[in-house]
């Protein structure tokens, strides 16, 4: 099993997302997480997403997503030529024992306090997946109230734009 | 010109070069019919007993002309009965645009009387959908359709149009119908590839399916059999491309598949696919499928490259246009050792044929086949009357079978049917049995008001024939539920509603009332009596492989 990214230009309407979802539903790809948003242009919608599977499972996806009249372009990003961010934001219980430990970490991790009540931290996270598994490894000595994930935005390094790969 | 939009969206039919259409009114599409009526001298309108039936005449229509079979309906109920039609038009890549009402924009997603998602419903089941949010986008979105519908690998798209927006008026201006998007033959290292493996082997096998009629590759696929010397086999959905009496066909592969097209599958050392997938109805047990097997796959949908079985090397392009690409760059050689070891299997498969005396379903089909003409479309339903008409039926000319193979639709066969004999504007035949016949023969309504001349050869063995054998063999005997016992007379009930029948149970009598239903004006039912533990073979059992293959009956009924 490997972890694949592939970012995905569709078309900025409704019900483009259940036509891509249900895609992903009856064909059985388990994806591990999906973040969408408008883009630079009003006429498409960007979409990451990051599943496990094999490199035929993979392609297979590709292949399907191809067939989507509403899919315009499909590019596989690779760790080495672009860059992932997540958005983390993790509510902890608030207590005089463990604040300390929680603010220390914080800090190593560049964690942003957004929300602090007598009962509760809201940190925000923002960096790798792999980041955001390390800080919630960390945190889970402590109480974890609730953890809201962005999902995986990617982008490719250098020149290269998405839109390049429209297929015309 | 400023037109409602019933007026634009028939217009935009008429335009996109529609001649027939199948449907069945009701409130929400009322203007449409309205629209129909005034343009019925450019456009004309089959009315069917139920909606099921008027996708499956789309579809048979679509199958016998290579054109975009067009069905409308009205919403709610109306269009959940398209469901299936849609469904086996897209598990066998036909072209089709259903149209169905909706109601109108300010009611959607109230649950209003007859409201439904459609959209959502036939998501997983359609190319594309199209829900019309205004006029003006109207004539755009069916000339989108028509193309999405035809290109590439064909299949259903449907378009759901509320009320208001039928209602709506806006301008339309007549366009020229839209071509389909340009075929594209493989890349070109994929196809000198794929000579490479084809130049190197020495027993290889040609498997083709729909795809080849549709990319219309037959003489270029023959003249690749000729060259290197290779037999040819198909899917189900490959039936009627090449005349079934060519010396290198040697028929349906898989499941029921003939036993010597199946054999050289299982011993070949490259099987070169055309237009075709690997279902399972073919390969049995995919881990003991062709194991001595590479495989060279052309298919213009990427997506089936590799997705059941791998192959050595997928070429995603239209066939005609790969082949004849490839061809220039394949060497000519004979192979008389696999040319003998075919022919082996060609006479042990002789040896299995079922020659028994009196009304066998053989029989049946091959006394059919007398009264065949070149143009005749034969459709069928699903199950064993199926698999014989597969076996047995000799075709002449491509498009002349239409048979429900992905889906496996019981019932598609009458409304098929009808829908062919428009399509080939000739006497159709429907081949069923009479557990799909019961399914849908509310359409002989539909025959019998068109005077559509319908020859219907059912084959009655009183029970669900293709699931019996599975309890005869696999489940102790268990009958459950495949006994159908039906005490309907048949040939009484044709006449009941204004056609005509007879019940028949020698093979003389069954020539007889052939002679007569090919010269009836309108739709003849024969109810052609055969014995209840008829099986299907060969057969493969589920999950099995080639050296499970059953050629003969041992079991005790």
């Amino acid at each position: 099993m490997n972890r694949y990214t592939l970012a995905i230009l569709v078309r900025n309407q409704f019900g483009v997302m259940n036509r891509l979802t249900s895609m992903f539903r009856r064909r059985q790809f388990n994806i591990s997480s999906l973040s969408a948003s408008e883009t630079e242009s009003d006429k498409y919608s960007r979409l990451t997403f990051t599943f496990d599977g094999t490199e035929n499972g993979k392609q297979q996806l590709i292949n399907q997503l191809y067939k989507l009249p509403d899919v315009y372009a499909i590019k596989e990003l690779l760790t080495d030529n672009s860059i992932s961010r997540e958005v983390m934001l993790i509510k902890l219980k608030n207590d005089s024992k463990t604040r300390s430990e929680i603010y220390a970490a914080a800090d190593a991790f560049k964690a942003e306090t957004i929300d602090y009540t007598k009962d509760s931290i809201v940190l925000q996270l923002i960096g790798t997946a792999a980041t955001m598994d390390d800080f919630i490894a960390l945190m889970s000595e402590y109480t974890i109230l609730e953890i809201c994930r962005s999902g995986t935005a990617s982008i490719e390094k250098g020149g290269a734009t998405l839109r390049q790969n429209l297929m015309l | 010109m400023l037109l409602s939009g019933s007026d634009i969206l028939v217009k935009t039919l008429i335009e996109q070069g529609c001649d027939t259409v199948f449907g069945y009114p009701g409130g929400q599409i009322l203007n449409v019919y309205d629209s129909l009526y005034n343009h019925q001298d450019e456009i004309n309108h089959v009315l069917t007993a139920h909606e099921q039936g008027a996708t499956h005449a789309a579809d048979g229509y679509a199958r016998t002309t290579g054109k975009v079979g067009v069905v409308i309906s009205t919403s709610g109920p109306g269009a959940t009965n398209l469901v299936t039609g849609i469904a086996t038009a897209y598990l066998d890549s036909v072209p089709m645009v259903a149209i169905c009402g909706n109601v109108p924009t300010g009611q959607i997603g109230t649950d209003s009387f007859q409201e439904i998602d459609i959209t959502g419903i036939t998501l997983p089941i359609t190319k594309h959908n199209y829900f019309v949010g205004k006029v003006e986008d109207l004539a755009d979105t069916i000339r989108e359709a028509f193309k999405l519908a035809k290109s590439g690998r064909p299949g259903p798209v449907l378009i759901d149009v509320p009320k208001d927006v039928q209602v709506a008026k806006c301008d339309y201006t007549q366009q020229p119908p839209v071509v389909k998007d340009e075929a594209f033959a493989a890349k070109e290292l994929r196809i000198q590839e794929a000579a490479k493996y084809i130049n190197a082997c020495k027993k290889p096998l040609i498997y083709f399916g729909g795809g080849l009629i549709t990319s219309e590759a037959q003489d270029e696929m023959l003249e690749l059999a000729d060259k290197i010397d290779a037999p040819i086999g198909c899917s189900l959905m490959g039936l009627s491309a090449i005349p079934t009496d060519h010396p290198r066909f040697l028929g349906m592969q898989g499941m029921h598949g003939h036993f010597a097209s199946s054999m050289a599958m299982h011993n070949a050392d490259l099987i070169i696919s055309l237009g075709v997938r690997f279902n399972d109805r073919v390969t049995g047990n995919r881990q003991k499928f062709a194991r001595g097997a590479k495989i060279v796959h052309i298919d213009v949908d990427g997506s089936e490259l590799c997705k059941t079985v791998n192959a050595a090397c997928g070429l995603r392009g239209d066939v005609k246009l790969t082949l004849q690409q490839l061809l220039p760059l394949i060497n000519k050689s004979e192979k008389p050792e696999w040319a003998a070891k075919v022919n082996a299997l060609k006479e042990e498969e002789e040896s299995y044929l079922d020659n028994r005396e009196g009304l066998t379903p053989r029989r049946a089909i091959m006394t059919l086949n007398k009264y065949l003409g070149e143009n005749t479309a034969v459709c069928t339903d699903v199950g064993q009357h199926q698999m014989w008409s597969a076996q047995n039926l000799v075709f002449k000319k491509p498009r002349r079978f239409a048979s429900s193979g992905g889906l496996g639709t019981m019932g598609y066969g009458f409304g098929a049917a009808i829908g062919a004999a428009y399509g080939t504007g000739e006497r159709s035949v429907l081949v069923t049995g009479d557990g799909s016949f019961v399914m849908n023969m509310n359409e002989l309504t539909t025959a019998v008001r068109y005077h559509i001349p319908v020859v219907i050869l059912l084959l009655n063995n009183g029970v669900l024939g293709m699931v019996r054998p599975c309890p005869t063999l696999l489940y102790d005997k268990h009958y459950s539920n495949s006994v159908l016992d039906n005490k309907m007379d048949f040939a009484a009930f044709a006449k009941a509603v204004g056609a005509d029948g007879v019940t028949v149970d020698t093979p003389e009598d069954l020539d007889a009332a052939l002679k007569t239903a090919f010269t009836a004006e309108g739709p003849y039912v024969i109810n052609c009596m055969i014995g209840k533990d008829e099986f299907v073979l060969p057969m493969l059992p589920p999950n099995g492989s080639m050296d499970d293959i059953i050629t003969k009956l041992e079991v005790e009924l």
